[in-house]
């Protein structure tokens, strides 16, 4: 159930998109996520929506284990497809059933906005994809840099992220053995009456709470024991290094956004 | 009552980019009333294997037969609770799966989830707290008040109160200390003998498997390499040295023994016990050293 969920997995591999910097990366997937906004018709929609797809044939990543991975989200997007389609107004009418009236702004809205959604859903997945959690969690701890003279603990932030990031799997683990060992106890959440079902939770979270309490005390003991003291001074074992591809992948992002401007109506 | 795996074959995350093969091909019978040892090597395949033997994991190839049920790969199986009932597991590290208030009723739960009365399993509950040598007062208090073996022996306790008829054991004393794992493994061995249970017992310890089984299935790089009477298995160092396994101690320490002396013991020692005899026998017999 579990195992084809792709929100914040990392998928080794040595693509053009995977050697990328991660910071490069990070603005990359920031600035896109503001240049989708100039979109507003037609061609500029059919442009964005190339440009994602050759970011996903550089990236390698198989397109249908994308979208086989990102279900849930079409169920969001075909949600707001229709709601845009039956409560849009404006052009001329195209379908009339009952109550329901569809309008010619409608379906091209309600096109759109899904679209819009698609490129946002298929570039933010194709960042996590692509970037281990850790080369993620040091790109933004250097871009949030400058804000430290702010007395912004960017440090501290990064390392709460990292070691979140670093738990999911291993919080996925341990959920699927205890659901397992609860399961062959008789209790089962996949099945029966949604009340049965209910019930089923609480032996699943409770050990999962109290292994998660003891894991956190554990790390914080090892990390005390290791000399750990804050970001103060600390050396980088992990080096990032920015290269000519990733100012050539953020120009690329300028044109592309340039071009966007120019077919815009 | 039998289980029979036939030419099972299992995929993790199968469809995705991080399908990995766990199991190929593998064929096993674990005969009514036995008790069958699952050895092999770290990430052999050991417990793939066994969460197949309730029905947690279905095959992705072949099929399984547990008692007169049949599940096969393809077909997704519903109302699987009667074979749960049947076929217990006690997993590795068990006491993570503890949850309740109070001891009595995380014993309870198993049992009360299969549709045994309550008063059925509150009896089981302090007669097996009792034969796996806890305090009685134990039963009131919380489980994660308890110490790390106590836990452990409520979780199994939870296990043994459904009473299935085939209990599958996954490396169940890992961690404990030395008397503790003994008691444990012999509890469960009464239990075999007296209630005709019919266990699977998933190892790392050649020397549990020697002292309790009598079948041993090899697992080896997600095949089923070989299976055979506890004795023909141990036997047969070279087959085991091909698996980066070896033999019990105190089979290692018989060889050793007739190597030196020249003495031939007449039968393969699974155990101190059977090996002390069989030597002391052999010197009895007055056929001396060379």
């Amino acid at each position: 159930m579990m195992e084809k969920m792709i929100f914040g997995r990392f998928i080794p591999g040595d693509s053009l998109v995977h050697r990328l910097d991660p910071r490069a990366k990070i603005l990359f997937v920031f600035l896109f996520i503001a240049i989708v906004f100039i979109a507003n018709n037609a061609i500029t929609y059919a442009i964005l929506l190339g440009f994602t797809l050759l970011s996903v044939f550089l990236s390698k990543i198989r397109l249908y284990f994308l979208i086989n991975g990102l279900k849930p989200v079409f169920i969001l997007m075909a949600f707001t497809f229709f709601l845009h389609l039956f409560f849009t107004q404006g052009g001329d009418l195209l379908v009339s059933i009952g109550f329901v009236d569809i309008y010619e702004e409608g379906l091209r809205q309600g096109i759109f906005i899904s679209i819009r959604f698609l490129v946002l859903v298929f570039m933010t997945s194709i960042l996590t994809l692509t970037t281990s959690p850790i080369s993620i969690t040091d790109g933004i701890e250097v871009l949030l840099g400058p804000f430290k003279r702010v007395k912004l603990p960017v440090h501290e932030l990064a390392l709460m992220m990292s070691i979140s990031l670093r738990f999911i799997p291993t919080l996925m683990d341990e959920t699927g053995k205890i659901l397992k060992a609860q399961m062959a106890r008789g209790s089962d959440i996949g099945s029966g009456p949604i009340k049965e079902r209910i019930k089923a939770v609480v032996p699943l979270l409770i050990p999962l709470f109290v292994s998660a309490f003891k894991r956190a005390e554990d790390l914080a003991t090892a990390m005390e024991v290791r000399g750990y003291r804050g970001g103060e001074g600390r050396t980088r074992y992990r080096q990032l290094n920015w290269r000519l591809i990733d100012t050539l992948s953020l120009l690329l992002l300028v044109g592309f956004a340039g071009l966007l401007w120019y077919f815009r109506s | 009552m039998d289980i029979l795996l036939k030419q099972v074959g299992y995929s993790y995350a199968k469809d995705t980019p991080f399908e990995k093969r766990a199991l190929t091909d593998v064929t096993l019978h674990v005969p009514s009333g036995s008790y069958t040892a699952i050895i092999g090597h770290t990430g052999s395949g050991k417990s793939t294997v066994l969460q197949h033997l309730n029905a947690l994991l279905q095959p992705t190839e072949g099929s399984v037969l547990i008692g007169d049920r049949k599940i096969e790969a393809g077909t997704k199986a519903k109302n699987l609770r009667d074979v749960r009932k049947k076929v217990g597991i006690v997993f590795q590290f068990p006491e993570q799966q503890l949850f309740d208030e109070t001891v009595l009723k995380d014993i309870m739960f198993g049992p009360l989830n299969f549709g045994v009365p309550e008063e059925e399993a509150r009896r089981r509950a302090i007669a097996l707290v009792e034969q796996l040598g806890l305090p009685e007062d134990v039963l009131e208090k919380s489980p994660f008040d308890l110490s790390g073996g106590q836990m452990r022996r409520v979780a199994i306790a939870g296990v043994l109160a459904m009473e299935p008829d085939v209990l599958v054991l996954d490396e169940p004393t890992a961690g404990l200390d030395p008397r503790g794992r003994r008691e444990i493994m012999d509890l469960f061995y009464r239990l075999h003998k007296d209630k005709g249970l019919t266990t699977v017992l998933v190892t790392h310890s050649m020397e549990d498997a020697a002292r309790y089984a009598d079948t041993v299935a090899i697992m080896h790089g997600g095949k089923c390499v070989a299976t055979g009477g506890v004795r023909e298995v141990f036997a047969n160092e070279e087959q085991l040295g091909d698996y980066r396994l070896e033999p019990p101690r105190t089979v290692r320490m018989q060889r050793e023994f007739e190597e030196k002396t020249g003495i031939i013991l007449h039968e393969l020692a699974l155990t101190e016990e059977a090996l002390a005899h069989a030597i002391s026998q052999a010197l009895q017999e007055g056929r001396g050293w060379k």
